[in-house]
This record gives C-alpha cells, structure tokens and sequence, in this order.
C-alpha cells in the first residue's frame, strides 16, 4: 500500500487533489481510497487530506500518520504546521516553491524532495493559482505511482471545457518541469 | 461497472435508481453531500415527477415524510446528528403508523460540546424509536443497503434507517459499483402500500388508542419489527443473487473459525478491526470479528449462535449510555445469557477520534492477555486529563 498525505490551506483543492490522485489510480485498475481531514475548515485555514493507493481493497480507515509521500501545496505551511511528521525516511516530498529546498530550509531531511512552482504553472496556464492538478503530475513524474497519463484523464473527468484545458496545461508543464529537474521515479 | 466517487454521491444515484417520489430533507453535515446529490437529479429531471421538499427543518422534514408516505409516495430523507435528534417526536409516528419511509443517517457525535464529527450517539439513541436499523460497513454496503431498504420497509410496512459513517464514509472516494436503475427496478417493485390517504376516499390513520388496546398494538409493533429477522438475510441473498455481491443481512463473520477472542463492531470500523485480525492470525492469535448489520431490529439467536463458542467477546462501539455502560455490549450480555463467553465494553471514537490499526492491536492484546477489566474500557483515554478533572470535582 503507498500513503500520500496533502497539506494545503482550505480553497487550494486540497481535498479535491486526493480524489483526483485516487481517480488517477482507480483508472489504472487499482484501488485507491481518498479521505479528507473532516472538519469545518475556513479558506486559509491549514487542510490536510489522505490518499491511499493498493493492489486489493483497501479496508483501513484511519488518518494516514506515516505517508510514503507529502505534497505540500502552501510552502508558508512548512513553518506553522508539522507536515513532514510520520513520513517514513526516505520518502517523497513534493513542494509548490519557485524556491529551492536549500533556500526553503528543508534540504537536510531524510526524503527525497522536489519543488515545483506549480502555483505560477497554473496562473500561466489555467489563469489561477491552483496548484493541485499541476503537483500531481510533478508527483506522478517524482514517484512514478501514478502515470501523467492517468492523472491528465482525471483532471478532465473533474475539470470540463477552459479549466479541464488549462489544468492539464499546467499539469504537463509540471510534469516536465520535474522531469528537467532530473527527476528519476 | 465500477466507478470512482464519494460515498454520498454513491448514496445519491443509488437513491435516485429506487425511484422515490418524495424526497424531504434539510440540510447538515455530514449528510448534505446526499440530498445536495439527489435535489440535483430533481431539478435536472433525472427522476420525473419527483418532488424534492425543502422544509424548515428536521423536524418539518419527517413530518412532510410522514405526510407524503400516508399518501401512498415512495419517501426519502436523510439527516445527522442533533438533526435526528431533532426529528424525534416524529420518528415515532413514522414507525407508529408503520409508513415505510427509508432514511439515511450519517452517523455523528451529538452535543454538548458541539462536535461535527463521525460516531454512533446519534442513531443509538433513536435505537428503541420503532425504526429497522441498517450499519453499513463500506460504501459499497451504504450504497447496496440503500436498495435493500426500500423492499423491507415497504414489505414490511415499517420504517428503515440506514446508518453510514458520516465523513469516514459519506466523505471518503473508493471503488464501488452504483445499483443501476435497471437492477434496481427488477429487485424493487413499485410500491404498492397497505393503506393510502386519499380526499376521495376518506379514511382516518394514526387515531387515539386508549388502555384498553395499546398494549397490544405496541406488541404487535413489536411482532412485526421482528419480522424483519427473517425477511432482512432473505433480500441479503435475493440482492447477492441479482447483483452479484454481498451486502447486508443480519451480521457477518470474519475469521471467527475456532477463535477464542471475537470482536463485534458496527459500521466502517471493521475494515481497520479487519486489517489487525488479519495481523494477528498471521501470527497464531485465535481471534476473529463479527459485523452486526442489523442493530434493530435485534438478531439475538444470530448473535448468540456467532459467538457462544467463545472464550470472550469485546464489544467495540461508537457510543454507550452515560451513566450506564455500552448500549450494544448490554444488548450482546442479553444474547450471551447463561453461555460462557465474558464480553468487554469498549467505547472508541468518539466525536470523530481516529481509531488506529495501533490502538486496536493494543487493545486486542490485552483482550487475549486477559488484561482488560470487566467494566467498560474507553479506547485511547487521556487518563491524566480526566484524573485531574476528577481531582478538581472532588475538591470543591
């Protein structure tokens, strides 16, 4: 089973990107389970939702405390919430920074990380700031869990007409972004 | 074919293919994804001359509900929480008169302190209200119950509530396959109902029974509830025969072959009781789980035939009596009398606390350890928080 924890703030789709990462593996005929952080979150307010992605049914229900992967969808979070807590040495974490992981301060944890400035993809491409659809292709490209393929077939299986079109823009220059940064899933 | 989608979206389609007439519903979490759902597929024309309500509240919801079942409609609701509470007066007229209305509970805490959260107080506390209670298990199971509801109530002429997990369920994405319209149709016969109200041919339900026969129409509400015992594994089989999967019935057994520790829960908490059994065979650990399906009405014989061979049951539930103990732990003492099996309350979950693979490996070790103590344990207590409380109440 891999466990993918997403950190955001409430308005960034961070519950939206869990589902759309276990679309992403529902089409490649796996089963895939995404759960957000219930609570009565306000925009703004840090949000986290889970996703987990197994070859059989998946039964278990509780949080996800040991990701194999993070995806951090507010970089400003890595200072006022605990996101890295679980994640298991050596895992994956994706960052929305134009910023390098020296510069923002987290070079030295066990994980191997990639920054994406997923948020200037999508405002270039889809007219918005909404790093979600753009952080999973990078993860599809960092992890190799899930294909660009699948992901770019669930954003448009959300996401219908300009922001379907603008979406995968962003995510395809998210992905290949990550595959210039010598990205090896 | 399977799909993709959140448990209340599931619940939606699945309700809008039962093809309801009525649907009557305000609004709270976490059931609003629900109706939100269905009151699409209305105004969109999905479901005909359907009428979606909206009402002022819970309260005015069941008694629409109440209205328009009389009438001779198929009706829907679906509530949570303070919601149900808040519908009680009429929960009792609904299952009173014996109008075969299907509701959706999304499970929730009940405040004070006010608590969105997911747990059981919510559907436990309207378990004597007359109503069939369904648990479902997997959205899958919520989805499929949904169906199976609508046959028993209206074979039965009795209310059903369907209980899923609110978030845990009603929020989560997994695979599941939605009952079509076609299936549905060939499980589910029009409704047809035992009396109808109607301006033309005047008729009067629901009139004052003095002392001389409540107690015997209180006992046959009790005859007929009963009933459901044998009809709800028959639309189980009925429903595996036509759609090729199980869901439902009265309880289901995992793993419980020769376990000598059984652990007997309701609703989505057994997929994660699941994982740790499967943990703890792998190691040698005779222990298995029961999932009670069916809660009310009460399957004892089905109860005391899964577990009597135990050595000791540990009742996991969502909610307990304050004052009292576990509600379902003291329902399974009664089908358990006089049979060997000790039986432990445990209380976990409460208003949306994460129960872990973690916490229930720790708990079932000390159920097979004999550690556990014979009153009711509270899974994860922050025992120092509470012995300081104490110490302040018993200073002043």
């Amino acid at each position: 089973m891999y466990s993918v924890r997403i950190h955001g703030r409430g308005g960034q789709g961070v519950v939206t990107s869990a589902e759309l990462l276990s679309l992403a593996a529902f089409l490649e005929g796996r089963h895939a389970q995404a759960i957000p952080s219930f609570g009565s979150e306000r925009t703004g307010a840090p949000v986290v939702s889970f996703c987990r992605i197994d070859d059989r049914e998946i039964r278990l229900r509780e949080p996800i405390a040991a990701p194999d992967a993070l995806i951090v969808q507010d970089p400003t979070l890595l200072h006022q919430a605990d996101v890295f807590a679980g994640l298991v040495p050596g895992g994956r974490v994706l960052l929305n920074s134009s910023r390098t992981a020296e510069a923002l301060g987290v070079a030295g944890l066990d994980a191997q990380i990639l920054t994406v400035p997923a948020s200037e993809l999508a405002r270039t491409h889809l007219g918005r700031p909404l790093p979600g659809p753009a952080m999973l292709a990078a993860f599809a490209a960092l992890t190799g869990v899930v294909s660009l393929e699948s992901v770019l077939a669930a954003i448009r299986d959300r996401f219908k007409g300009a922001a379907g079109a603008g979406n995968a823009a962003a995510a395809q220059a998210a992905h290949a972004f990550a595959l210039r940064e010598g990205v090896h899933a | 074919m399977p799909r993709q989608l959140e448990g209340s979206v599931a619940v939606a389609e699945t309700v809008a293919a039962c093809r309801p007439d009525v649907i009557c519903a305000y609004p709270i979490s976490p059931q609003t994804h629900i109706v939100e759902g269905l009151s699409r597929i209305v105004k969109t024309g999905g479901l005909g001359s359907c009428e979606f309500l909206n009402v002022e509240s819970e309260f005015g919801a069941m008694s629409a509900c109440i209205g328009a079942s009389a009438t001779g409609a198929r009706t829907y609701t679906a509530t949570a929480s303070q919601g149900l509470l808040f519908m009680a007066e009429a929960l009792y007229n609904a299952s009173g008169l014996g109008l075969p209305i299907v509701m959706t509970v999304a499970n929730r805490a009940i405040g004070a302190p006010i608590n969105i959260w997911n747990d059981h107080s919510d559907a436990m506390s309207q378990r004597d209200s007359g109503w069939i209670q369904l648990y479902a298990e997997t959205n899958q199971e919520a989805a499929d119950l949904h169906v199976q509801a609508f046959r028993l109530a209206e074979e039965l002429s009795l209310p059903v509530m369907v209980c899923m997990d609110g978030f845990i369920l009603t929020h989560a994405y997994e695979r599941l396959e939605v009952p079509t319209a076609e299936q549905v149709a060939a499980y589910l016969p029009p409704f047809e109902p035992r009396q109808v109200l109607d301006p033309d041919e005047p008729m009067m339900i629901g009139a004052m029974v003095g002392p001389e026969a409540f107690t015997e129409v209180k006992y046959l509400m009790h005859a007929k509830q009963q009933m459901a015992l044998a009809a709800i594994p028959q639309l189980a089989d009925e429903f595996e025969r036509d759609f090729g999967r199980r869901s439902g019935g009265l309880l289901r057994r995992y793993r419980c072959q020769d376990a000598h520790t059984v652990v007997l829960a309701l609703g989505s908490v057994l997929g994660t009781i699941e994982d740790v059994i499967d943990d703890m065979r792998d190691e040698g650990v005779a222990i298995g789980a029961v999932g009670l399906k069916c809660f009310r009405p009460y399957p004892l014989d089905a109860v005391r035939t899964a577990l009597a061979q135990a050595e000791r049951v540990v009742v996991l539930e969502k909610a307990f009596a304050v004052g009292a103990g576990g509600i379902v732990g003291q329902n399974v003492r009664l089908a358990l009398s006089g049979l060997r099996p000790r039986v432990h309350d445990v209380i976990a979950g409460l208003g949306g606390r994460p129960i872990t693979k973690a916490s229930l490996r720790r708990l079932f070790e000390q159920a097979v350890d004999d550690r556990l103590g014979r009153g009711m344990t509270f899974l994860d207590l922050d025992h120092d928080v509470v012995a300081r409380e104490l110490q302040r109440l018993e200073a002043r």
